[in-house]
């Protein structure tokens, strides 16, 4: 490729960049952390340990990362479509309630290796429904997916509620929680997974479902990246008119693309209800929907991308969790500034910082240049 | 190209050295510009002299744009010096180059489509927070600059309900309402139809007679010899000569645009042709405001032969092609292409098209003709994307993708030839080639073209002739829609005109002539029926 040197390198583009945007969020973080008086360098240090300093943490930060994934590819497929999928959240929601409607109809009857795959499916299914309304409408009636996909957030709320309190109920109980799942319904933990082949772990919500994100990873890359259906996705997505030109259908292909990115999204439910829980029950999506659009962002929508970005928020879920936790100072609402700052610097701003590294590449390459003529004198 | 224009009285060559010649209105000396590796312009100078047309022509990536973007401003020199009327200026920015009496009109046209003329004109250039007063004195000024210099448009009327013509009388009058002594044209004549580019001219002569100096960058040599005083030729980002226009010929200035001798024309004409291949019957297509885009048109094009549609861009022409394509279903009326009956009954959508081995190579490369996101590879099999050469059963063959692409690039050409290499990043002409070779290689039955060399530079404009041309002769039907006369003429066997969605003329190639085809795509030749509907179409001296 004729690559003019007034480009940066891929290394940089993707590597370093959002290395130096992450550490301007964390300049900014550390100083409100000196304005309230704390010490940053420690709040930093507890930070890290937190996420990876014990196996509790890792698990913990690893569980939360599987979900970021789930969220973080459902936005990123949708991209490649050219549709802004903010609804993760409510797909999220609903995937969960397939995943849990589909365990609590057959886990007296069938075995697990039988439930493991209708719960996958349950999800996907129930997700990609969920999502499939909007992206209708959008393809068939010009309403905006932005505005719809958030309305349905709302929508899946409001079913829920009403669904675990007046119908999914455990008859006798207050709290709006479904029964427990039998013990065939239930992913294993990774701790129990560890020890059955002898490796004693702290106990974490860290289940199954990670190796099952890993393989949606690849399989996202695998259907963007080297199949028809995605040549045509991604033609749709860069240019519509060129896509109807090559014989796609941009209205099948909304419409598909959002049910694939409700898929991934209600994968949250599988993680959520029949790894973690075992029980249906409300607000467990927990934002991972929202934050999965940053986590998209940052990794470039790119599946690779997706895992470093889905890490790097555990880390800081888990990791501010205990932060505010271990220092009373820091609370959650101030956690919650710093992931904001993260998501701001390496989304909204994530160009911000290119110019001047272009500049400092640019005298970089003028100053190697002339070291080599000199050299070469 | 007999293109008249009545101040021939005023093209005079070059005067001797006069006494105290007055300072060259723009004098550039020794501008540099480099793009990364791309040495876009190289050690150019140049001088235009005060009250002429200067013409500047050169190849696609010449560096012409690059040279009159450093002097309006876009993109700063690397190195070098600009002088305007002897004095030397520093130009960081447009509004640097307005202030020192420079305009610009650009080739794709910088205004606000639901704007009136009136406001796009003063935009920018209001002369206070309240606007009543600003109007009032662009009021003024419009009528001013009208009468002065014969540009004539309607101050009130909104942007978008304007033809093209009118649209570039407006940027010329934004420019001159800066008070724009330099007048700098980017390819003015593109959009035009004969007619109208003579109006233009005379529009630019008057300019001149009162002093204003005008560059004209432009790729139709006719139009340069026609037109101006003195002549720069650029290639690769050098100033390789500059003529008096009247010392010099088409066929120098091609050659050194070009830096070789060019071939004259395409192959022979077939003799014979054969039984049609595409035929279209009372074919419409409204809109859905219910307007006819196609209104009620017929023809056929038999294999081996080309028809060359000539008409002003936006009779219809860019529709008649996408339902042809299947692109945009029609609204009546039936198409047969081998022995296939399309219809609005029986649609065809674009991949059942070509199925029947229709082929398109569509207007708009960049919007239509392949992703600009894409790789060269990627684009390569655009509309191809699910034939099984390329396909396992799930997943893509890409080494296939790319051995197909690499055999088209050098088949055809195509450079740089890498398969890696992103589309948006390729040239004009090399897009177009590679579009073309994609269409071509599938030998289809019939090939719908749509202009076919736009913006392409003249050496890869000989070449995709050849390859229509070969083709043609292989016994392809082409239906071929070009704006440019030059190439409907050089091509096509009969020449089909549109105007307002309908066929108003057929001429047989023998009988063709550029001010008959002129007139008919104003729809002002005999037998047409009243005035054209183009303001543009205004009575022609």
């Amino acid at each position: 490729m004729s690559a003019a040197p007034a480009e940066l390198p891929r290394w940089i583009d993707i590597g370093l960049i959002p290395v130096i945007n992450i550490c301007l969020a964390l300049l900014v973080s550390g100083l409100i952390i000196l304005a309230i008086g704390e010490n940053p360098v420690e709040a930093m240090a507890i930070m890290i340990r937190g996420a990876l300093g014990y196996g509790e943490g890792i698990g913990y930060t690893l569980y939360y990362t599987t979900n970021f994934i789930f969220t973080g590819l459902a936005v990123a497929i949708a991209f490649h479509a050219g549709l802004f999928n903010i609804g993760g959240e409510g797909q999220a929601y609903i995937g969960g309630l397939g995943v849990g409607l589909a365990i609590l109809a057959f886990d007296s009857t069938l075995p697990f290796f039988l439930l493991l795959p209708l719960g996958i499916l349950a999800g996907a299914a129930f997700g990609a429904a969920w999502a499939a309304i909007p992206a209708w409408l959008q393809a068939y009636r010009g309403s905006h997916i932005v505005i719809t996909t958030i309305m349905f957030n709302f929508i899946a709320y409001a079913v829920m509620v009403y669904l675990m309190v007046n119908v999914l109920i455990k008859p006798g109980q207050m709290s709006p929680e479904s029964r427990e799942f039998a013990a065939a319904g239930q992913l294993p933990f990774m701790h129990e997974m560890l020890a059955g082949i002898g490796i004693t772990v702290t106990p974490t919500p860290l289940n199954l479902s990670i190796v099952w994100a890993l393989l949606c990873c690849v399989g996202v890359w695998a259907y963007i990246w080297r199949t028809r259906w995605g040549y045509e996705l991604r033609a749709v997505g860069h240019n519509e008119a060129a896509a109807v030109y090559a014989g796609a259908r941009p209205r099948h292909i909304v419409v598909a693309a959002m049910c694939i990115s409700g898929a991934l999204a209600g994968f949250v439910g599988f993680n959520e209800i029949m790894g973690v829980h075992h029980r249906l029950l409300l607000n467990f999506p927990a934002g991972y929907g929202f934050t999965g659009i940053a986590v998209s962002l940052m990794g470039r929508n790119h599946p690779v991308g997706v895992v470093l970005a889905s890490l790097l928020f555990g880390v800081l879920y888990q990791g501010g969790a205990e932060l505010a936790f271990e220092v009373p100072t820091i609370t959650r609402e101030l956690v919650v500034t710093i992931q904001g700052l993260v998501i701001l610097f390496s989304g909204a701003l994530a160009y911000m910082s290119t110019p001047w590294v272009t500049r400092v590449w640019r005298a970089l390459l003028a100053w190697r240049a002339g070291a080599a003529a000199a050299e070469g004198a | 190209m007999p293109m008249r224009h009545d101040g021939d009285d005023a093209v005079v060559p070059p005067e001797g050295p006069s006494p105290p010649a007055p300072p060259a209105a723009i004098e550039l000396r020794g501008i540099n510009k480099s793009f990364g590796a791309v040495r876009a312009n190289r050690d150019v100078s140049m001088t235009v002299r005060a009250g002429t047309i200067h013409g500047i022509v050169g190849e696609n990536g010449a560096g012409k744009s690059t040279l009159m973007s450093i002097l309006y401003g876009f993109y700063g020199a690397d190195s070098g010096e600009i002088r305007v009327a002897g004095k030397p200026v520093h130009i960081a920015s447009s509004h640097d180059a307005i202030a020192a009496g420079i305009g610009m009109v650009h080739q794709h046209f910088m205004l606000v489509d639901n704007f009136t003329v009136l406001e796009n004109v003063m935009m920018g250039a209001e002369s206070g927070p309240l606007l009543r007063e600003s109007i009032e004195k662009a009021h003024g000024e419009l009528t001013r600059l009208a009468t002065e210099y014969g540009l004539h448009v309607d101050p009130g009327a909104v942007i978008s309900d304007l033809p093209v013509g009118a649209l570039q009388r407006v940027e010329i009058l934004k420019a001159l309402y800066r008070d724009a002594r330099i007048l700098i044209l980017d390819e003015p004549t593109g959009v035009l139809t004969p007619q109208e580019a003579e109006q233009l001219f005379r529009i630019l002569s008057a300019l001149k007679e009162r002093g204003v100096t005008v560059i004209m960058i432009t790729h139709k040599l006719g139009e340069v010899m026609a037109i101006t005083d003195t002549v720069s030729v650029m290639r690769r980002g050098r100033m390789v000569a500059e003529r008096a226009t009247a010392e010099t010929s088409t066929e120098e200035l091609a050659e050194l645009m070009v830096g070789r001798k060019l071939k004259a024309g395409v192959s022979p004409r077939a003799e014979t042709v054969g039984a049609p291949a595409l035929a279209v019957e009372r074919l419409c297509l409204r809109d859905r405001y219910g307007v006819a885009r196609i209104d009620d048109i017929g023809f056929e094009v038999r294999a081996g032969e080309i028809v060359g549609i000539a008409g002003v861009s936006g009779n219809g022409q860019s529709e008649l092609l996408e339902v042809l394509s299947g692109i945009t279903p029609m609204t009546a009326g039936r198409i047969v292409v081998e022995g296939r009956e399309v219809s609005v009954a029986k649609p065809a959508r674009p991949d059942e098209m070509r199925g029947l081995r229709l082929a398109h190579v569509p207007e708009d490369r960049q919007r239509r003709g392949l992703v600009t996101a894409f790789t060269a590879r990627e684009s390569s099999i655009l509309g191809y994307q699910r034939d099984p050469a390329y396909n396992g059963r799930l997943f893509t063959d890409y080494d296939a993708v790319d051995g197909h692409c690499r055999d088209l690039m050098e088949r055809f050409d195509v450079r740089p030839p890498l398969p890696g290499i992103i589309s948006g990043k390729m040239s004009g002409g090399n897009q177009q080639k590679l579009i073309l070779a994609r269409e071509i290689d599938r030998d289809p039955k019939v090939l719908l073209v749509g202009q076919p060399t736009r913006g392409v530079d003249i050496g890869a404009i000989e070449f995709i002739h050849q390859q229509l041309a070969d083709l043609r002769d292989r016994g392809c039907a082409i239906l071929m829609v070009s704006v440019e006369l030059d190439e409907i003429m050089a091509l096509s066997d009969r020449i089909l005109v549109m105007f307002e969605g309908r066929i108003v003329g057929e001429v047989a190639i023998k009988d063709a002539d550029t001010s008959t085809l002129g007139l008919m795509m104003a729809n002002a030749h005999e037998g047409a029926s009243a005035r054209g509907g183009t303001s543009g179409a205004e009575p022609v001296a």
